[in-house]
Formats: C-alpha cells, sequence, structure tokens
C-alpha cells in the first residue's frame, strides 16, 4: 500500500480485491428494501441477541455489503429471528428476510 | 336341473376395468402412506383403532364427507352443490344396489319360466346349464327326467349400475318397483341441482358466492368434464331404454315419452357404452386428480379423529392430508394475500397441489414462504387439513438449521419464584412497553406476586424460527426457556404475547398452566380481585392470528372489554378476523404489502364508528398504531389498566 501519509483504520478500509459484489447483488435481489438501509443502527439497538452478546446487525450487514463474509455466516447463526429489528426499522427494510437470505446465500457459496 | 343366468353386456368391460384400476391404485397409494407413518402415527392405529372415538369419527366421517357441514356452513349455495354431488352419488349407488338386489332376488323366489323366456330374447341376459352350456332361445320347462328346473339369477355388482338396460320389467312380487325406481329419478335429480351449481360456478362464480375460484390444471379439468357427463349420459340413456321398454321412473319415463323408439332402439347401446366409458375415464383418472379425495378425505377425517397429529417431518398422515384436498377453493376465500395483494399462486390449495405432485422444492419453497401463516385457511379448510403444518415442513431449511447457536446465552440465573406467577413479555412487548406496565400494574392492583421473567433481556421463545422452518434452532431456545421457567419454581405462567402463547402451549411441555393476559385478566375479574370503573367509550376488538384462529380465545377477551366498555361487533370477527399483516410468518413480503394488508383490517375494525381500537397483541398494536391517528389503538391490558380503581382511593 502506498504511503499517502495518513493511515486508514484496519476497521474502516475496505478491500475491493478480497471482496466479491455478486453476493451483495444476490442479496439485493432477493430482498431489494435492502437497499434503503441508511445504516441508523436501530435494528441493533432494539436487538434482543444483542442484548446477550456482541452480536452487531448493522456491523454485519456493512460487511455483507462490502463483500467482506470471512465469519459471517457463524455470526448470523446468533439471530433469533424475533423480528424487532424489522419492525423498528424507520426504512422498512425487511431485515429478517435478510438474515435468512444473507444464510442461505453464504450457505451455498461454502458448500462450493 | 340347475340353470345360471347372469346379465351381461359387452358395454360394461369399461366401466368394469376402471373400477379395478382405481381399487387396485387406491390400495397400493393407502398401503404406501400408511408403511410412511411415523411411530407416534403407529402409536396411535394401535391404541386408537377400536375405541370410544370411534363414534365421533364415523359421524364426521358422514356428516363433512357426504353432507359436507362446514361448507354449507361457510357458503350455503357451495355447500349443497357439493352435497349433491356427495350424497346424492353415494345415495344412487347404495339405492340402486338395493334395488338391484331386490329385483333380483324376487326374481329367484318366482322361478318363474315365463320370465326366463322373456330375459333369453331380451339383450343382456345369458343363461346358462350345469354343464356350462350356453342356452340360447330355447323355451324350456322342464329337463329331460321330466323335474321342474331351478332358475338361479346371478348378480353382478354392475347390475345396479345398468339396472334400466338390464330389468325392462321387475318381477311382480317386487312390489316397491316404481317406488325404488321413482326414487332413483329424485336421486339423479338431485345430483343435476349440483350440477347445475357447479355449471354456474364455472361460469359466473359470483353467482354463488365465491369471490374468486381455484383454477385447475388440464388433467383436473378433463377429469371434471368426465364427472360431469356421467349423469346426463346415464340420464340419456336410461330415457332411451324407456321410451323402447316402458321402465323406468318418473323422469325417465316423461323423457322417454318423447323419444321415437323407432329412430333410438339405434341409439341405446351406444349411449350405455358412451355412459360406461365417461365413468371409466373417471375412475381411472380419479387417483391421479384432486378426485382422489373423495376416499381419502373419509380416511384422514378417521385418521384425524382417533388422535393422529402432523408431525414436524412429512409422513404418511401428510400424504393423506396432501390427497384429501379436494381443490375447492374455500382456502382461497378468506386469504389476505390474495384479497388484498392480488397474489393468486400462493394459496393452500396451490402448495398441496404443487406438493402433491412432487414439484420442485425451490419453487415449493416460494410458495411456501409467502404465507402470513395467520391460519385463515386451516379454520376455513372444510377438510380439515393441517395447512400451517404442511407449509411449516416445506419451508425447512435444512443445513442452515444448526446445532448450538444460543450458547452466547448460557446458562440462566436461576431465580426462586416458587408460588409466584412467572410473566414473560415476550420480545415485541419490549416495543411495547405501554403493554407491560399496564401488566405490572394489574399484578400489583390484584396483589398477585409476580416475577418479569424477561425484564432485561429476552429469549425468544423459539416460534419465529418454527414457523420459518428453523425447527433446531427454536428446540434450542425452548431449552432454555424451559430451564429458566421450570428451575425458577413458578406456578403459573402469564405471557402477553399471543405468538409466543401458542408456543408456550402447543409447543413446550410446561408442566404449569400457560395464559394470555387476557385470560389471566378475566380470572382475575371474575374472583374479584380487580375494581373496575366503566370506560364510556365504544371499542372494537381484534382478535389476533395466534390467539383467536390459533387457540381459540375469543370469549375472554370479550368478557373483559365488556366489564369496561362497550364492544362493537364487527363483520370481520372472531374466526374471520383479518390479519394485521405483521404477522411474524411471513417473512418475504414487503412492507408495502404488509401495510396494504393492515389497511384492510383497520378498515374492517373502523366500518361501524368507533372511539378506539383494542387488541390483545404487542404485534397487532405496533401494527395499528402506524396505520391511524384518528383511532387510539390499546392493549386491552392497558385499558383495564387505565380504569382500575384503587384499593385504598
Amino acid at each position: 500500500m502506498p504511503d499517502f501519509g495518513f493511515s486508514i483504520k484496519k476497521t474502516r478500509s475496505e478491500s475491493i480485491d478480497n471482496g466479491s459484489k455478486q453476493k451483495y447483488e444476490e442479496l439485493v435481489r432477493r430482498v431489494p428494501s435492502f437497499k434503503r438501509c441508511f445504516q441508523c443502527g436501530c435494528c441493533t439497538a432494539t436487538c434482543s441477541a444483542r442484548q446477550f452478546s456482541d452480536f452487531n446487525i448493522r456491523r454485519m450487514h456493512t460487511l455483507f455489503r462490502r463483500g467482506d463474509a470471512d465469519g459471517l455466516s457463524e455470526q448470523l447463526k446468533k439471530c433469533m429471528l424475533c423480528g424487532k429489528c424489522t419492525l423498528v426499522c424507520p426504512r422498512g427494510v425487511n431485515i429478517r428476510q435478510l438474515v435468512i437470505s444473507m444464510r442461505t446465500i453464504l450457505d451455498n457459496g461454502e458448500k462450493k | 336341473m340347475k340353470i345360471s343366468i347372469i346379465p351381461y353386456s359387452a358395454f360394461v368391460i369399461p366401466f368394469l376395468i376402471g373400477v379395478v384400476i382405481m381399487a387396485v391404485t387406491c390400495i397400493i397409494k393407502y398401503i404406501r402412506w400408511i408403511r410412511m407413518f411415523d411411530a407416534a402415527q403407529r402409536d396411535v392405529i394401535r391404541h386408537n383403532w377400536f375405541s370410544w372415538k370411534t363414534i365421533p369419527a364415523l359421524w364426521e366421517m358422514f356428516r363433512e364427507g357426504l353432507l359436507h357441514f362446514r361448507i354449507i356452513r361457510k357458503n350455503a349455495v357451495l355447500g349443497i352443490m357439493h352435497q349433491a354431488f356427495a350424497l346424492g352419488w353415494a345415495l344412487l349407488i347404495v339405492v340402486g344396489a338395493i334395488q338391484s338386489k331386490n329385483a333380483i332376488a324376487c326374481m329367484n323366489q318366482e322361478q318363474s319360466i315365463t320370465q326366463l323366456n322373456t330375459l333369453i330374447e331380451q339383450n343382456g341376459w345369458y343363461s346358462f346349464d350345469k354343464d356350462k352350456n350356453i342356452i340360447l332361445n330355447k323355451r324350456i320347462t322342464y329337463d329331460e327326467a321330466g323335474n321342474k328346473v331351478h332358475l338361479h339369477y346371478y348378480r353382478p355388482f354392475y347390475a345396479a349400475i345398468f339396472y334400466n338396460y338390464f330389468i325392462h320389467k321387475e318381477p311382480a312380487s317386487f312390489r316397491k318397483a316404481q317406488a325404488y325406481a321413482d326414487l332413483m329419478d329424485g336421486l339423479l335429480l338431485y345430483v343435476f341441482l349440483g350440477l347445475t351449481l357447479a355449471l354456474a360456478k364455472r361460469l359466473w362464480s359470483k353467482s354463488v358466492g365465491v369471490r374468486r375460484k381455484a383454477s385447475h390444471n388440464l388433467v383436473d379439468r378433463v377429469t371434471k368434464l368426465s364427472l360431469w357427463m356421467i349423469f346426463p349420459l346415464r340420464l340419456i340413456s336410461e330415457s332411451i331404454t324407456s321410451s323402447l321398454y316402458g321402465n323406468g321412473g318418473f323422469l325417465t319415463k316423461y323423457l322417454g315419452s318423447f323419444l321415437s323408439p323407432d329412430i333410438f332402439q339405434y341409439f341405446e347401446l351406444v349411449s350405455w357404452l358412451s355412459y360406461s366409458v365417461v365413468l371409466a375415464i373417471f375412475f381411472i383418472s380419479m387417483p391421479f386428480t384432486r378426485y382422489m379425495h373423495i376416499f381419502t378425505e373419509l380416511l384422514l377425517i378417521w385418521f384425524r379423529k382417533i388422535g393422529m397429529k402432523e408431525s414436524t417431518r412429512p409422513t404418511g398422515y401428510t400424504r393423506f392430508e396432501l390427497n384429501a384436498c379436494s381443490r375447492c377453493g374455500v382456502c382461497i376465500e378468506g386469504c389476505p394475500i390474495d384479497k388484498e395483494l392480488d397474489n393468486h399462486r400462493i394459496q393452500a390449495v396451490y402448495l398441496i397441489r404443487g406438493l402433491r405432485a412432487h414439484r420442485r422444492e425451490a419453487k415449493m419453497k416460494i410458495i411456501a414462504d409467502n404465507c402470513l401463516m395467520c391460519d385463515r385457511c386451516v379454520n376455513d379448510c372444510p377438510v380439515g387439513i393441517d395447512i400451517s403444518s404442511i407449509r411449516r415442513m416445506t419451508r425447512s431449511k435444512g443445513s442452515l438449521d444448526t446445532i448450538g447457536n444460543y450458547s452466547y446465552i448460557g446458562t440462566p440465573r436461576p431465580f426462586n419464584a416458587i408460588g409466584r406467577i412467572a410473566y414473560f413479555g415476550g420480545c415485541m412487548s419490549h416495543l411495547t412497553p405501554g403493554i407491560t406496565q399496564a401488566m405490572q400494574k394489574i399484578f400489583e392492583a390484584a396483589d398477585q406476586k409476580y416475577w418479569y421473567m424477561d425484564r432485561d433481556r429476552s429469549i425468544c421463545c423459539g416460534r419465529p424460527l418454527r414457523q420459518q422452518g428453523f425447527l433446531n434452532q427454536a428446540d434450542d431456545l425452548m431449552c432454555k426457556n424451559t430451564e429458566m421457567i421450570e428451575r425458577s419454581g413458578a406456578m403459573m405462567l402469564v405471557t402477553s404475547c399471543p405468538i409466543c402463547y401458542r408456543s408456550f402451549k402447543e409447543e413446550y411441555n410446561l408442566k404449569i398452566p400457560v395464559m394470555h393476559h387476557t385470560e389471566y385478566i378475566d380470572l382475575l375479574l371474575r374472583q374479584g380481585k380487580l375494581n373496575l370503573k366503566r370506560d364510556k367509550r365504544t371499542v372494537s376488538y381484534h382478535d389476533p392470528c395466534e390467539l383467536g384462529r390459533g387457540c381459540g380465545i375469543y370469549e375472554q377477551p370479550r368478557n373483559v372489554l365488556n366489564s369496561v366498555t362497550t364492544v362493537r361487533k364487527i363483520k370481520e370477527q372472531k374466526e374471520e378476523s383479518i390479519c394485521c399483516g405483521f404477522n411474524l410468518g411471513n417473512a418475504v413480503i414487503s412492507i408495502e404489502e404488509q401495510t396494504k394488508i393492515r389497511d384492510a383490517a383497520v378498515r374492517s375494525l373502523t366500518a361501524k364508528p368507533v372511539d378506539a381500537i383494542v387488541t390483545a397483541c404487542p404485534m397487532c398494536k405496533k401494527s395499528f398504531q402506524h396505520a391511524t391517528d384518528r383511532y387510539p389503538v390499546q392493549d386491552i391490558a392497558e385499558v383495564v389498566a387505565a380504569n382500575l380503581i384503587k384499593q385504598d382511593e
């Protein structure tokens, strides 16, 4: 990486080489409302699983969007599908379907 | 000497082939499905086959298989159509069998040689002597030795079906012959009533009160046509025979009098043959089309009434359920997805048809996923098919459904709640703190010791996962909650969320009683532990799907509300209540679509002037709150809590 005279935090960096946009496109095809997400974090704030662990659904959305899906499948299993996030989402994103779809896409990917 | 006489004509062959193929196919299928039963279902058969449950089972088989009471209650015209076909046809067979049995028994008793001679001259009767030699057109009265011959008339079962062709003149000793013939014509007329209604439904379904009828595939349509052809062809054949020989009842005689024997004698065999062929087409295609429901429905009612239940995985019982569906389309009538979203592909009838035909799994999942699981179709189904269970099976997630995902919850903190009431708000109640606060207020006002078990952190009851086909994951959560409740020693569980309530009641095996808060408040009121002042408002009550149709709790919430306010009756209430649209059963419809269904529910709730909408589910409350500013939306607990009279005042 060339030295630009400033550094980027690892968590904020996005590797276009490693990431795969294909999975994101597949997800948007399955859950079109995901495009509306403006990452406000209401879903995470209300999350039942969050109360017990460091489960962070908003972070997972971001990681998936970037195509950075390492270990995401394991994390997503923690979701209880209780649906609170979907009900509070101000943008009307169907987050339950998003979780199921993300898991399906990742699962199919891992199989191959 | 003994002479055997048998009625037979070549045109019965197609009919016989049809019956044999139908019987063999049905028996093979039934044996296969019975062998697919799981252990629990086998146990039910072993223990309950002959028990006191047999009598109600037989009654329901008669009531639903022939009389179709459930459809009549939903839609009288449609019910009479089904009844006319089922009961009319069944009686035609039964009365026809009795008629032919009596006629031939009388012939056997009379031993009339004149009768024999007429029959030998008539087409369709064959007589044999004791060496199986055929006797043709010989007038026999005495044999060589001079003894009187003994006549034995056989009665093959098709004699009842083609009775008029074979018996032109009943023996004189069969006194009620004309009454039987008239009764048979009456029954045929009854079937024609059904046929007319079916035709009306086919051409303009609204004329029989059907908003939208099921669309059928080609095979079903051809079979339906053959079914519809059976009865007119029977009438035509009988009329032609009547025109030639003057037999038959009031209808066939009347029609026969219009037909000239000179012309129609050439058509007699043709029309009987086509009657036989049409019967054969119907019988052969029956096991492979929706008409398989005719026998399967009866078996299904039997199995269900002796206590058999749907399992979580497809079993033989599922096959019976799938084949018991007659695709009558009653499930389409109430479906909010059909009504509000104009999606006419995902209803129970199409799901069952696809599963029955073993269509591709991915395709079936798309159909199975798009359902609110509001149980409206389960409630409406005249056959009583457990459609929601079948849907859940189809939704099964396979490899995604892993075990041990919820280790992060850890072991729940033991809490000593012996003698207390455990209160489980449920996830959704955390979004409507009004309900949980109201419940706490009620507990305190009634002086009840309670333990708010999910005050800080809530573990989901597992039903949302189960609805989406994650059975193992749901079981994991179930274990956690069961452990927490059983360790605490609580004496009762009260929950505010109907989804959790149904889960605790049906899926958990808790040793303590489970109550929804509407039931619990009703109990407190009956015990006189709550003092309430009257609220002057008039409200409409929305039956949540899981509480009403799911658990049959209709009266308790109304009792509670009537003791505080006035409840206005609305058109779509109790079993017919419209889902609020946000039901967790459906994960695939978008918020816009959910909103459409919700608006329909709100329209129905506010069709008559009311001051507020009251419901008993945090989910419904949340849903309606967003819909309207004009009407306050409240939970029953909130209405009660707001009208409590404090003891010390």
